[in-house]
């Protein structure tokens, strides 16, 4: 049952990134990546996260992709249609990418696990996944939360800055 | 029965792959962008597996923080394209070749 889901949903995130990169439409690509990031919470359920798997949601399919999907407002899709999509030397690029898939399962086999921490699944189901994830974040890991906070306020004025039109006198 | 961990790891390493395909083949400079979103959950699919296989509960935070940088990198990335979009006709990598030497 679990390796039926898991296969399933390997398959599926597989075809849905291969759709992202290859549909000559960018509102297609950015649709086909809402069900992509769908599954991954799915992946991250049947790994006991249930928080990521919401943020997942929320954040990724929600925040960025709208995002994404007003930024292709902008864009002229009528011509982009006609237009080829990839650039000239392609096949090259593809062959630097199928290398690289290589060189990690090469590495892969030489992989092993690390010493166990404290956190099994019966301490994590007794407290709950979000409150232990609450508690790194906000004990062992403020001052990284603080910092994080303060690259998204940097992000959202570098947004604006770069994005204003600029007022010649 | 326990799936093995190699299987999230070959999961996460063929979406990898894919965007870093998309990320070198595709002229439109969205599509690049959302290569690199893939990379990203990518590694975040190994982190989270890690994370389970390892009973250490680290792994989620950093995705966590990965997801809040993901989040900063698109809203700059954007922007970016819409001051290139206000300059040029199109948004596409290989005409935009002002700064070659």
């Amino acid at each position: 049952m679990a390796t039926g889901i898991f296969f399933y949903l390997a398959a599926a995130i597989t075809i849905l990134s291969v759709l992202v990169i290859t549909r000559r439409n960018p509102v297609h690509s950015v649709i086909t990546m809402v069900l992509l990031f769908f599954h991954i919470a799915g992946l991250y359920l049947t790994l006991n996260a249930e928080f990521l798997a919401a943020v997942q949601v929320i954040v990724y399919a929600g925040a960025i992709l709208v995002l994404f999907l007003f930024v292709i407002l902008l864009l002229n899709l009528k011509e982009e249609l006609l237009e080829r999509r990839y650039v000239g030397p392609w096949p090259l690029q593809l062959a630097a990418a199928v290398g690289l898939f290589f060189m990690f399962f090469l590495s892969l086999k030489a992989f092993k696990l690390g010493p166990q921490g404290a956190f099994t699944d019966e301490v994590i189901k007794a407290q709950t996944n979000t409150k232990v994830l609450g508690k790194f974040l906000y004990m062992e890991y403020l001052y990284p939360f603080e910092v994080v906070s303060i690259v998204l306020l940097v992000a959202i004025i570098g947004a604006i800055v770069l994005a204003k039109k600029r007022v010649r006198n | 029965m326990m799936i093995p961990l190699n299987w999230y790891i070959s999961l996460s390493a063929v979406v990898f792959i894919i965007g870093v395909a998309g990320f070198l083949m595709r002229r439109n400079i969205i599509i690049m962008f959302m290569s690199i979103e893939l990379m990203l959950n990518a590694v975040n699919i190994s982190l989270v597996s890690f994370s389970h296989y390892l009973n250490d509960m680290k792994g989620q935070v950093m995705v966590f923080f990965i997801i809040a940088v993901a989040a900063a990198e698109a809203a700059i990335g954007l922007a970016i394209i819409i001051a290139l979009f206000r300059n040029k006709p199109n948004v596409h990598v290989d005409e935009a070749n002002e700064m070659k030497g």
